[in-house]
């Protein structure tokens, strides 16, 4: 008799100490969860970011300025201190799934910044869909990315958002940089089939078509290819007036270095992609590389010269890259989307409900950020896109750039001030 | 040739015939088209040639090492691609140095013997730890037990190169004397191709030198022949063996600098997988253990690479045929595999050693 006592009072226990969360997470009403905040825990954020590899950089650039964002608020809201926990997306999808599952796996974890590659967000955007979490990415261009078009190539899933710019746009305003102000009446276009290079060499090439430009040759190379001859001599028998190669390094580099090898490529010019505006890019690829226009963040103002300041005195150097505003912007956004709707409970602790979190991050309008003021947008092709687009330049590099460290390059075109449309 | 048509009927030898002439018919519609279209000029071609020429002298480098082995210890040193990274990779430091310094430009010739030996004897010490850790414990095992501890010794000499070195990528600075191009009958021919195909030739004739000329090649002639027999005649197999790894390596290493001074870009932990693969395929191409048969399959390849893809896919009007560079080097292993399984200048192994 007293055994089975015994039993049923452990059995109850048990029920009780499995209900409890339960009860917990009945109280909250949010169709797709609620993250709990204990009273004493801290919140956490997370940050899926390029860590190892050739565009490591990039990584480092972006989590600056998502620190920087964090260090503004000295770590801490709505009383509370912010963790922030980091996993290596690296710039592919397998690298981009593992880090959300990552991600998905942690119950605290209320939202992320990231990921930096097109790549590793469409092995991302799946998972952290599914799991009701928000990833905001500051330097994703891909245009498929925000297109909700699954049938038409786009993968953009709810609770995806992005700081940095539409490859639209980008490729729309590359394509006029190439005619209106380098004259180029002839384009080639050449990638490496990641999502990244391919959306913005299909975006270019669309608009210089339109604009009744003449696209001679699209192709392109295989990542890890060192030799550039055998399509270099293929671009040299359609002889365009501008190459557009968005290449990551190192095939940039290979393709750059080995472009003046080639026969009947003596008068083109190369027009780098953002995945080249990197101090390491002139640095690796050399003499070469002085002449070619490559595209890049350009970000301005008070706000943002306080930032560099503040960099400088945290890490000692320059930004490695251009999307640390982007990065700062995206964190800010989900701090400040965050704070609109985490609930304190009775007992002292936080309630971040999933779904409103998402509506709040996709209700941002005219939020005043260092890339511009932000709005983000429900319609696709542009679903989740927040970028209002202006903080693109076109640069030009140099003997300074080579030779000297200098970084960034002179400007060559500042769409935010000198638009063509 | 065709012995589907003698009494003795084979479907076997039918299909590889009629495979043959599809081959030949492909490869020559693609490049009548390609030449009667005129689209590439000549200059590009010899630039294609030369650039061919220029990667095919490092796979031949890299091609001796696999073939030393195969023909002292009838084993492929699948690791043999990550020596060269070593070698390459640990360099890419010493040359920024040298060019802090200003060193590499104010005696450029000096600056890269200096960082040849460094990286050959990185290579060659790399190449003899694996024999001595990795190979000699195993050597009478069966031939798959070493071949599977190559694959591994290859993964724990790339993790072990990225924990020191880092993950990205690094690239050898540029040596400026190497630069420009000179002309040869009004084409511009690129010195540092010049340059790679040259040095490249020297190592190789300085290889067949030690082989052919000296009483340490003739000692590594008479293992490859017969162990026993050349144990008997007091000859010390251990020492020959490594010393085989080590020359192997030091080539590689060399192949890693002149690779530098090539393609300066892209030197990191990973840099010696693909080039690895093609060399080996270099080798079996020009007859694996054969040592001029390296030479001709490392050069062979790179040129048909370079050639190829403009050459016969573009004129067959397949997409994105420099895409496909890859796929002609291992096709042209799977023919030589079906068509002349000992390679170019190979000749058919005995029983006891294929």
């Amino acid at each position: 008799m007293i055994r089975h006592i015994c039993s049923l009072t452990c059995a109850i226990s048990l029920l009780a100490v499995f209900l409890l969360p339960l009860s917990a997470v009945g109280a909250c009403d949010d169709p797709l969860g609620c993250v709990e905040v204990a009273p004493d825990d801290p919140i956490v954020v997370g940050a899926m970011l390029v860590m190892s590899g050739a565009i490591n950089y990039l990584g480092e650039d972006t989590l600056g300025g998502v620190e920087l964002a964090l260090l503004d608020r000295d770590y801490a809201l709505m009383g509370r201190e912010i963790e922030l926990v980091v996993e290596d997306s690296l710039c592919t999808a397998e690298g981009g799934q593992v880090a959300a599952q990552r991600m998905a796996a942690d119950p605290t974890v209320v939202g992320a910044i990231g990921t930096n590659c097109s790549s590793a967000a469409q092995g991302a955007i799946p998972i952290i869909s599914e799991s009701g979490m928000v990833m905001i990415a500051p330097s994703n261009t891909s245009p498929s990315l925000t297109n909700a078009d699954i049938a038409a190539g786009g993968s953009h899933r709810p609770g995806y958002f992005r700081t940095s710019q539409n490859g639209l746009i980008e490729g729309m305003r590359l394509a006029q940089f190439a005619i209106y102000a380098l004259g180029a009446e002839s384009l080639a276009t050449v990638h490496d089939g990641d999502p990244y290079t391919s959306g913005l060499a299909q975006a270019v090439a669309d608009t210089f078509a339109d604009l009744a430009g003449d696209v001679v040759f699209e192709g392109a190379v295989n990542k890890g290819d060192t030799d550039m001859s055998s399509i270099l001599t293929e671009i040299a028998v359609h002889q365009p007036d501008v190459i557009y190669v968005p290449l990551f390094e190192p095939e940039s580099n290979f393709f750059a270095a080995q472009m003046q090898y080639i026969a009947g490529l003596d008068d083109t010019i190369i027009l780098g992609g953002a995945a080249s505006f990197s101090s390491s890019f002139p640095e690796n690829t050399g003499e070469a590389a002085i002449g070619i226009y490559v595209s890049g963040p350009l970000v301005s103002g008070d706000a943002y010269e306080k930032l560099l300041a503040q960099w400088l005195d945290e890490y000692g150097s320059d930004p490695p890259s251009g999307y640390h505003a982007h990065a700062y912007d995206a964190t800010n956004l989900l701090l400040s989307a965050l704070e609109s709707v985490a609930v304190v409970n009775d007992d002292g602790g936080l309630s971040v409900g999933r779904q409103a979190l998402r509506d709040a991050v996709a209700a941002t309008e005219d939020y005043p950020g260092l890339t511009g003021r932000l709005t983000c947008r429900e319609d696709s092709p542009f679903a989740g896109d927040c970028s209002p687009g202006t903080a693109l330049a076109v640069f030009i590099i140099t003997e300074a750039e080579v030779y000297d460290d200098n970084w960034p390059p002179p400007l060559a075109w500042n769409f935010a001030v000198d638009s063509f449309d | 040739m065709f012995k589907w048509k003698t009494d003795e009927f084979s479907w076997v030898d039918f299909t590889i015939d009629v495979l043959r002439i599809l081959i030949v018919l492909a490869v020559v519609v693609g490049a009548w088209n390609t030449l009667s279209s005129g689209r590439i000029t000549f200059a590009q071609w010899v630039n294609l040639f030369a650039a061919g020429l220029s990667q095919g002298s490092i796979y031949a480098l890299i091609a001796l090492g696999y073939t030393l082995v195969y023909g002292i210890l009838l084993m492929i040193n699948f690791a043999h691609g990550e020596v060269f990274m070593a070698g390459a990779f640990s360099t890419v430091f010493l040359a920024e140095a040298l060019n802090r310094t200003g060193f590499l430009n104010e005696q450029p010739l000096l600056a890269i013997l200096v960082m040849i030996l460094f990286a050959g004897l990185v290579s060659m010490t790399v190449a003899i730890l694996l024999e001595r850790v990795a190979y000699r414990p195993l050597r009478g095992s069966p031939r798959l037990v070493p071949l599977i501890t190559a694959i591994g010794a290859s993964f724990f000499l790339q993790y072990t190169f990225r924990g020191l070195y880092g993950s990205a990528f690094k690239a050898y600075p540029q040596v400026k004397i190497l630069q420009g191009a000179v002309s040869i009958g009004g084409i511009n021919i690129p010195i540092v191709q010049i340059f790679v195909f040259c040095s490249a030739l020297v190592l190789m004739l300085g290889l067949y030198w030690l082989v052919e000329r000296t009483r340490v090649g003739k000692a590594m002639r008479a293992v490859s022949e017969n162990k026993e027999v050349a144990r008997l005649m007091g000859i010390d197999i251990d020492w020959v063996i490594m010393f085989t790894f080590g020359v192997g390596g030091f080539l590689a290493g060399s192949a890693g600098v002149i690779n530098g001074m090539f393609r300066p870009q892209g030197v990191n932990f990973f840099m010696g997988f693909i080039p690895g693969i093609k060399a080996f395929t270099a080798a079996v191409l020009g007859g694996i253990g054969n040592i001029p048969g390296a030479m001709l399959g490392g050069l062979f390849l790179g040129v048909i690479e370079a050639i190829g893809p403009n050459l016969v896919l573009a004129g067959l009007g397949i997409p994105g045929a420099n895409q496909l560079k890859d796929v002609i080097a291992f096709t042209m292993l799977v023919l030589v595999l079906i068509f002349r399984p000992q390679g170019i200048l190979g000749e058919r192994l005995s029983e006891k050693k294929a």
